[in-house]
């Protein structure tokens, strides 16, 4: 979008009318806004807004499955589970740093997610409560998420979708890690059979969840659509979560918690039973059973580590002066 | 599986040594002071994690060896089964043992024994660990007032551990003395560069050297064990 890559005057008006119109085209061309391209204040701010609280996401995404890393049960699983916990992290790194093209820094997001100005996925604020959820995480928690950012990898800001299309990447493997590992919990012992179900009919409803309210209650879903920042409604990509489900339900050998699960021939999906909405805004308010919990960790995670982030400052500041290039600058 | 007994000790030993400090690191996951630190972290205990898989199945299954044996049978040092403490602590534990290892997996890949494999791999992803471990000694030490004193507590605190890992073990054919000599010019060299000082206590004790290697434990490791091998005791014979 060069075309809009020059300074932007903002008394122009005229200028600014041209700017838009340069926009507009280039996203009704599916062509990718770049940093330095002119956008709209509130294109940048719901990009700021939705690229941090997926950031954000991650990070805190890492605490309920960490939650099980010292209690893996045999050191394969464990192994899995580090590598997937260290890709959050890595995740997050990403997504802050295609934050920061925007004009912010990860400083100020980790700001307003410590002080509850900025947000992160309702669905954190569920505890893992037996190995078996680690399962029903990577499986459902995870699917759900790729259903959602596979589309992102088109989203109209470039750094964004360059972004998804590494994390889906990732998560797409996490996901089948997730579905092995409650196969084997499915075909094993009796008990773990059970621990299995349980957690599936704990964690199905909350994943439904994920994809935000119904399509009549979402309030940035037209414009951010109209962007091109969001592909598919809410409520589509919920359908085509539950159609994807169904299926591996079947196979391993568990049921989902909903009776009104059933296969609709007319529409060629299945109809499914109603979502429990107050139980969604009680958590995403902030009165989820872990919400407290998941903040806590974070910021005293951040408030501990303070001194160690001075001590590297410092150091560098005392180590950068001069010829440079000693490459001990990067810590 | 034909490896003899005393090889049976030495890779017990490490493969041990590997499996406690990396589950002491995966204990950091989620709760590190930087984000690049939970990456760095979680891939330091990843790649101690692999190292104990491969030394405990040199002995037998990985899982029984791991989650069914009792503290009294485990043969790590008392230093890699230390608390994680504050960042220095944890890093002070790392740039001991990291050196340590390097040193030894150096010397064991070029011997052409058992473990040469396993070492001539190892020593690749160790010299990350001990490199990670000294420039943030050299950032804790030479950072502020607060980090030099703090990593210079850590120092100090574990450094009765540090002399156990040059008493003879079973099955290992590598020169103690002439180990412990490199080991201490490392280390010094280090914490010079870092404006800390090597500390004065002993290295070695009647309970502090030479007893995690013959299955006397400090007293957290047990909870930690507890922790560990709860989940797979609660479901004997089961597979995960």
């Amino acid at each position: 979008m060069a075309t809009a890559a020059q300074a932007y005057d903002r008394t122009d008006t005229a200028g600014q009318d041209a700017y838009e119109r340069a926009f507009d085209a280039a996203v009704a061309a599916d062509e990718r806004i770049e940093p330095r391209d002119w956008m709209p204040d509130a294109y940048r701010a719901t990009l700021v807004r939705q690229i941090a609280q997926h950031a954000h996401s991650e990070i805190i995404g890492m605490q309920p499955e960490a939650n099980w890393i010292t209690r893996a049960p045999s050191l394969r699983r464990k192994a899995i589970l580090m590598a997937k916990v260290q890709d959050e992290a890595g995740h997050g790194l990403y997504l802050y740093s295609a934050a920061e093209t925007l004009g912010t820094s990860r400083d100020e997001l980790l700001d307003k997610l410590h002080s509850g100005r900025q947000k992160y996925s309702s669905i954190f604020n569920y505890p893992t409560l037996t190995w078996a959820d680690v399962g029903a995480i990577g499986w459902l928690v995870d699917g759900a998420a790729i259903t959602n950012q596979v589309p992102l990898c088109r989203c109209s800001y470039g750094p964004y979708a360059r972004a998804m299309v590494r994390i889906c990447k990732e998560e797409s493997f996490h996901q089948r890690q997730g579905y092995e590992l409650l196969l084997a919990l499915s075909k094993g012992t009796p008990e773990q059979h059970a621990m299995a179900q349980d957690a599936v009919d704990r964690w199905w409803w909350p994943s439904l969840m994920m994809f935000g309210p119904p399509d009549d209650e979402s309030s940035h879903s037209a414009q951010s659509m109209a962007w091109k920042i969001k592909r598919h409604s809410n409520d589509e990509l919920r359908q085509r979560f539950v159609d994807i489900c169904v299926p591996q339900a079947e196979s391993l050998g568990l049921t989902l918690p909903d009776p009104d699960l059933k296969w609709n021939e007319e529409r060629g999906h299945h109809d499914f039973g109603p979502i429990d909405w107050t139980e969604f805004w009680d958590v995403l308010k902030g009165n989820g059973p872990c919400n407290e919990q998941r903040i806590t960790q974070r910021t005293r995670a951040h408030e501990e580590g303070a001194w160690v982030r001075e001590a590297a400052a410092a150091y560098a500041a005392k180590h950068s002066h001069g010829t440079g290039g000693t490459g001990e600058q990067q810590a | 599986m034909t490896v003899d007994v005393t090889t049976h000790a030495a890779a017990l030993a490490l493969g041990d040594d590997a499996l406690v400090l990396s589950h002491r690191l995966g204990e950091w996951a989620g709760h590190a002071p930087v984000l690049e630190e939970e990456v760095a972290l979680a891939n330091i205990a990843l790649d101690l994690l692999g190292q104990a898989r491969v030394l405990l199945s040199m002995v037998g299954d990985e899982d029984e060896l791991a989650y069914l044996r009792e503290e009294r049978a485990f043969r790590n040092l008392q230093l890699v089964e230390q608390p994680n403490g504050d960042f220095a602590h944890t890093i002070a534990r790392q740039l001991f043992f990291s050196t340590y290892q390097h040193l030894l997996y150096a010397e064991l890949a070029a011997q052409d024994g058992p473990f040469a494999p396993l070492a001539a791999k190892a020593v690749k992803e160790v010299a990350y660990h001990r490199d990670h471990a000294e420039q943030w000694t050299l950032r804790l030490g030479d950072g502020t007032d607060v980090s030099r004193e703090r990593m210079q507590r850590a120092c100090g605190a574990l450094w009765r551990f540090t002399g156990e890992m040059f008493q003879p073990v079973e099955g290992l054919t590598v020169d103690g003395a002439a180990l412990e000599a490199a080991w201490l010019a490392c280390v010094t060299d280090v914490l010079g560069r870092a404006g800390l000082t090597v500390p004065e206590g002993p290295r070695t004790g009647a309970w502090t050297a030479g007893a995690g290697r013959q299955g006397l434990h400090t007293e957290p490791f047990g909870r930690m064990l507890a922790e560990m091998q709860h989940l797979h005791r609660s479901h004997p014979g089961a597979s995960w």
